[in-house]
């Protein structure tokens, strides 16, 4: 626990914090759309291709909008950046440096979450563009609805794990007994988790806040240039990071403890995780937000309250 | 060199913002083409924009009439710079039949600086894509952007 500033800022910067997950992330919006093009039967972008878009953005102009309040247009993507960076830093450092986590960083976990639909809300709301302002309203209702199931989710391993509010803990028990997944009440809770995420992604079907055919991109309808860069690069950061999530809490991390092959094996499941997301994504149409709405509040609420009662109960 | 990476980026990243200035629909048809499995302009980096602000390659179909024009303006002015511009069919490049027509506007040339011509009534998807080609040449020769 005796960090000195000087990692705290390496940590968070360099790896495995803002470099590492940006890089990774750039390359998972690559796989995303390789394994997308090669479902329709096409040949898909090269490698570098989500790295020539963030620099070409880069490099382009930057509008805002009349009537826009330059601060908090300009400045909630990069709120969102920074609170991805401090997310997926306090995620990994638990599973790659275990012991260097504090107390409750769980928590800390949930509340940067809740941070990246409320900056899109936020620079949407700012942006003086009605369209827009559509987009942040199905945002906030569709953030309403996944959010109370991925909460009972997170509270079902809490429980079934006997009150750990640590990731080092929650690893560390599922490294001594077994990963959450692999138990009824934890099956449940990871199904919900994902579909959580799936929404939380913006991803098809859930993605009715971004919807391009609809509403013109929606809550990033009005940027364009480096800040539209910083957005993609937040939402590309919060791919790599969901799947780390999900391997971190539900399938024991991706770093087990055994040695040889199982160390090798392990960075297969974000892999694996993101594959099913990406399947789901292309094989299934958008919802209209209160399809969304009743999915969640229906559905996804009743597995994972089933969840947390079968954890009450111990299975 | 950091002049150079924008521009090879942006040469490898043109993302297509699709304008239909009082088309017949023929061409906006061939573009839908060009963005299907066969074709697959993902390979060259190209992808359908949702809105002009994030687009690089603005597609203007069609003989830009009175009314149109004045949209066709303001997309042009929502593009964040540098962009390139493509007359897509005869009706753009010249007016096409409509050339007598009470309400042509004009050819698109007359109005915003256009890039590459891509000609055809309609043209065919392999003949955008040899205009896309030409754009990105285009680019590559551009000294400052």
């Amino acid at each position: 626990m005796n960090m000195s500033v000087g990692w705290v800022f390496f940590y968070l910067l360099v790896f495995p914090g803002f470099l590492f997950t940006s890089v990774v992330g750039l390359f998972y919006t690559w796989v995303d759309r390789k394994v997308t093009a090669r479902i329709q039967f096409r040949v898909g972008p090269p490698l570098l291709q989500p790295f020539y878009d963030f620099f070409k953005l880069l490099g382009k102009d930057t509008f805002v909008p009349e009537g826009a309040p330059r601060s908090i247009f300009l400045g909630a993507p990069l709120i969102g950046l920074a609170s991805v960076s401090v997310l997926s830093t306090v995620l990994l450092v638990s599973n790659f440096f275990p012991g260097q986590a504090f107390a409750g960083d769980l928590i800390v976990v949930l509340y940067l979450f809740a941070f990246v639909p409320i900056v899109l809300i936020l620079g949407a709301s700012a942006s003086s563009n009605p369209i827009s302002a559509l987009g942040a309203s199905r945002e906030m209702s569709l953030y309403l609805a996944y959010e109370l199931p991925l909460l009972f989710a997170l509270a079902t391993i809490v429980v079934k794990s006997g009150g750990l509010l640590k990731i080092g803990d929650l690893l560390q028990w599922q490294w001594t007994n077994h990963p959450f997944l692999y138990s009824a009440s934890g099956a449940l809770a990871f199904v919900s988790a994902f579909l959580c995420m799936q929404a939380k992604l913006g991803f098809v079907p859930f993605d009715i806040a971004e919807a391009e055919q609809e509403i013109m991109g929606g809550t990033i309808l009005e940027y364009s240039g480096p800040v539209l860069a910083v957005l993609k690069l937040t939402k590309a950061m919060l791919y790599f990071t969901v799947s780390i999530f999900l391997t971190v809490f539900f399938w024991g991390g991706f770093r087990s403890p055994r040695e040889g092959w199982y160390h090798i094996l392990g960075w297969l499941k974000p892999v694996a995780i993101i594959v099913l997301i990406i399947l789901i994504k292309n094989t299934n149409p958008r919802l209209r937000i209160d399809q969304a709405l009743r999915f969640f509040w229906s559905i996804v609420l009743v597995l994972s309250i089933a969840g947390f009662i079968l954890a009450t109960v111990g299975l | 060199m950091l002049k150079g990476l924008k521009k090879a980026a942006l040469a490898r990243s043109l993302w297509i913002y699709h304008v239909a200035a009082s088309p017949c629909n023929n061409c906006d048809i061939e573009i839908l083409d060009l963005l299907t499995p066969r074709f697959d302009v993902e390979r060259f980096g190209l992808l359908l924009a949702p809105s002009p602000r994030h687009a690089d390659l603005l597609l203007v179909t069609g003989m830009v009439n009175k009314k149109v024009l004045d949209r066709v303006l303001r997309v042009y002015a929502q593009i964040p710079k540098p962009c390139v511009v493509a007359a897509v069919g005869s009706c753009a490049i010249s007016g096409d039949l409509f050339v007598d027509s009470y309400n042509f506007a004009g050819p698109l040339d007359k109005h915003i600086p256009v890039d590459v011509y891509i000609g055809g009534c309609p043209p065919k998807p392999e003949a955008m894509i040899l205009g896309v080609v030409r754009a990105i040449e285009k680019l590559k020769k551009l000294k400052d952007l």
